[in-house]
């Protein structure tokens, strides 16, 4: 699935929205007009409403949190009784999948491959960002406009030429292929983003640097980036979870089956033990716990990369 | 910044992306119109992939059957994200307390990979030992307890409602953002000439948020028209049972991957490119009608 920010397809910005302070971090927070003591704030519905938006909450919830509480069950109490509680709670699952399962080196690829991959594109994306930024001449809007239009590519449809490509550079069956196509596909999402924040830095500080003898890298590298810090988090925790997550690359791109990321491990996995239910609910919760990890951590970061573009 | 330091700058970054992606891009339609011996590449074919997606079997049962499901899949999606994520959207704006708790946690599924959301929903659904079925059945609803996986009948339903439980915290999400930018002084202005709650929503509230809505269908159609992972592990690249769980991109997957024709690469490149052109000719359709329906409001 890729993830295109909001607000590309219309190319238009919505006006400014209270999620503004979500956004990169730029916008001036204005003070909340609506107080909450003031008669026409009264929450729409009142109770009625507030039951029915914990009651979706709970529906969005339970069939995570019964997949973590199954998971820490031993199957044959699975079977007996579906919906009972994880007490004791017992381990065995994850020992199985971890490492009779492999799940303990689909892990690591994923980590290798995600990791590599956002650190790629940031890395590309910041610099390319800063010069089309700040270069006036006209050949750097052009190649904006280039980047851009990425945004909108699914790139899942070149999966054929991207495996005869990669069949020709000796990728096929490789870790370091992916990281390259994760990072290239990576690259429009976090140009934009990076792009807008360098824009809305003051041109003096390298005007600075520059008077102080300071060459173009050093004035990059030592005062530029350090300042883009909050916008580096919202690109690299927002491009983690599709590239965590994807599924037809490692699927086309791989064969050996100690290099296989989570996705793909997982469908072998259920494939030899969809019988084994305590098992694969485990499978399903190391699939899952970096991600919710990260969000519980970065959920400012994340919320700010789904609304990109409706918050300018 | 001099033109040289700043072309410096954008090269890694544009040598990626032009080998990884645009090139891959753009040879993905040319493929599509040459002969293809498995990897070899023969003269031009003109037009003939595309007529054998019409007229030779498989394609002529498979490929419509697909093409509906994924529209119904976008159907379905939309018919939900614009009552109940609306709905939830509005509610929520009004609740500054909760708003970011709760958003967060209607959008925890959405994070979560869809093959694991796949496999998550066949175990919960399994017809012996799945939850729901054995709730069902503890309420007094054995006639419910159905094998709805196993079924033709409901099993498209259940990708497509998994789906839109696993998606709506987007659209609340970005709803939510726009709700944001609907200036209070409008609604409360209505209010004092007398306005309902409904009449402001409608003729005040509605207007205002076409164009997130409109953004929001845009990507839901491109996410519908590219489902993958859900459907396959849902019903394998087959889309069991029956051919009921069929999607565009499995029959790709099909077509380029596991059938064993001389052809494949043609024929299934062919499939890309139609497919290609249907998510960006009604992206474009779709953002050509709201600009102008911006301007509307706008003049």
């Amino acid at each position: 699935m890729s993830v295109v920010p909001a607000g590309i397809g219309t190319g238009r910005a919505l006006p400014d929205s209270d999620e503004g302070d979500l956004g990169t971090g730029t916008q001036p927070v204005e003070p909340r007009r609506r107080g909450r003591g003031r008669q026409t704030q009264r929450p729409v519905g009142g109770l009625t409403a507030s039951l029915l938006l914990w009651g979706y909450a709970a529906v969005a919830l339970v069939p995570l949190l019964l997949m973590v509480s199954s998971s820490f069950r031993t199957n044959a109490d699975l079977i007996t009784d579906p919906l009972g509680a994880p007490w004791p709670l017992s381990f065995e699952s994850y020992r199985e999948a971890w490492t009779v399962g492999s799940f303990a080196s689909y892990f690591l690829n994923s980590l290798l491959v995600t990791c590599g991959a956002v650190a790629l594109s940031t890395v590309v994306a910041t610099m390319a960002a800063y010069a089309l930024a700040r270069a006036r001449s006209r050949v750097f809007r052009w190649l904006e406009s280039l980047f851009l239009s990425g945004l909108m590519l699914p790139i899942h449809l070149a999966i054929l030429p991207i495996f005869y490509l990669f069949d020709g550079m000796g990728l096929i069956d490789s870790r370091l292929g992916l990281v390259l196509m994760y990072g290239a596909s990576g690259v429009p999402f976090s140009v934009f983003v990076l792009t807008t924040f360098f824009r809305q830095l003051p041109e003096e500080l390298e005007e600075a640097a520059q008077l102080d003898g300071a060459s173009p890298w050093q004035t990059f590298t030592l005062i530029m980036v350090p300042l883009v810090r909050p916008a580096l988090a919202t690109v690299a925790v927002f491009r983690f979870v599709p590239i965590w997550n994807d599924f037809l690359f490692p699927l086309v791109l791989l064969r050996d089956e100690a290099k296989y990321t989570l996705p793909v491990g997982l469908t072998t996995f259920f494939g030899e033990n969809a019988t084994n239910y305590s098992a694969v609910f485990a499978g399903l919760v190391i699939t899952t716990v970096p991600l919710i990890l990260l969000f519980l951590v970065a959920t400012k970061q994340i919320v700010a990369g789904l609304t990109a573009g409706m918050t300018k | 910044m001099r033109r040289r330091t700043g072309l410096l700058f954008v090269a890694p970054a544009l040598a990626l992306f032009g080998v990884f992606v645009l090139y891959p891009m753009l040879t993905a339609f040319s493929y599509a119109f040459f002969d293809w011996q498995g990897t070899t590449r023969g003269g031009f074919a003109g037009l003939q992939h595309f007529t054998t997606l019409f007229t030779r079997a498989p394609f002529t049962t498979d490929l419509p059957r697909a093409l509906g499901h994924n529209l119904l899949f976008f159907l379905g999606t939309m018919a939900f994200q614009n009552t109940i994520g609306l709905a939830v959207a509005m509610l929520l704006h009004r609740r500054p307390r909760t708003r970011r708790a709760l958003q967060t946690l209607y959008a925890m599924p959405y994070l979560v990979s869809p093959i694991v959301i796949g496999y998550l929903w066949t175990l919960l659904l399994s017809p012996t030992f799945g939850p729901v079925n054995q709730l069902l059945t503890r309420i007094g609803l054995e006639s419910w307890a159905l094998p709805w996986l196993g079924d033709p009948d409901t099993a498209l339903w259940v990708v497509i409602l998994v789906s839109v439980w696993q998606w709506i915290g987007f659209p609340v999400l970005l709803y939510g953002a726009a709700l944001g930018g609907v200036p209070e002084e409008l609604s409360e202005a209505a209010r004092v000439d007398g306005a309902s709650h409904s009449q402001t929503f409608f003729r005040i509230i509605l207007p205002l948020l076409v164009p997130a809505i409109g953004t929001v269908s845009v990507l839901t159609f491109i996410f519908a028209m590219e489902a993958f992972a859900l459907p396959y592990a849902f019903g394998g690249s087959t889309g069991n049972p029956a051919g009921s769980t069929d999607f565009i991109s499995l029959l790709f997957y099909r077509t380029a991957f596991d059938s064993g024709a001389t052809d494949a690469i043609g024929t299934s490149s062919a499939l890309a490119t139609l497919l290609f052109i249907l998510i960006f000719g009604g992206a474009i359709a779709a953002t050509a009608v709201l600009r102008r329906h911006e301007r509307t409001i706008a003049g």
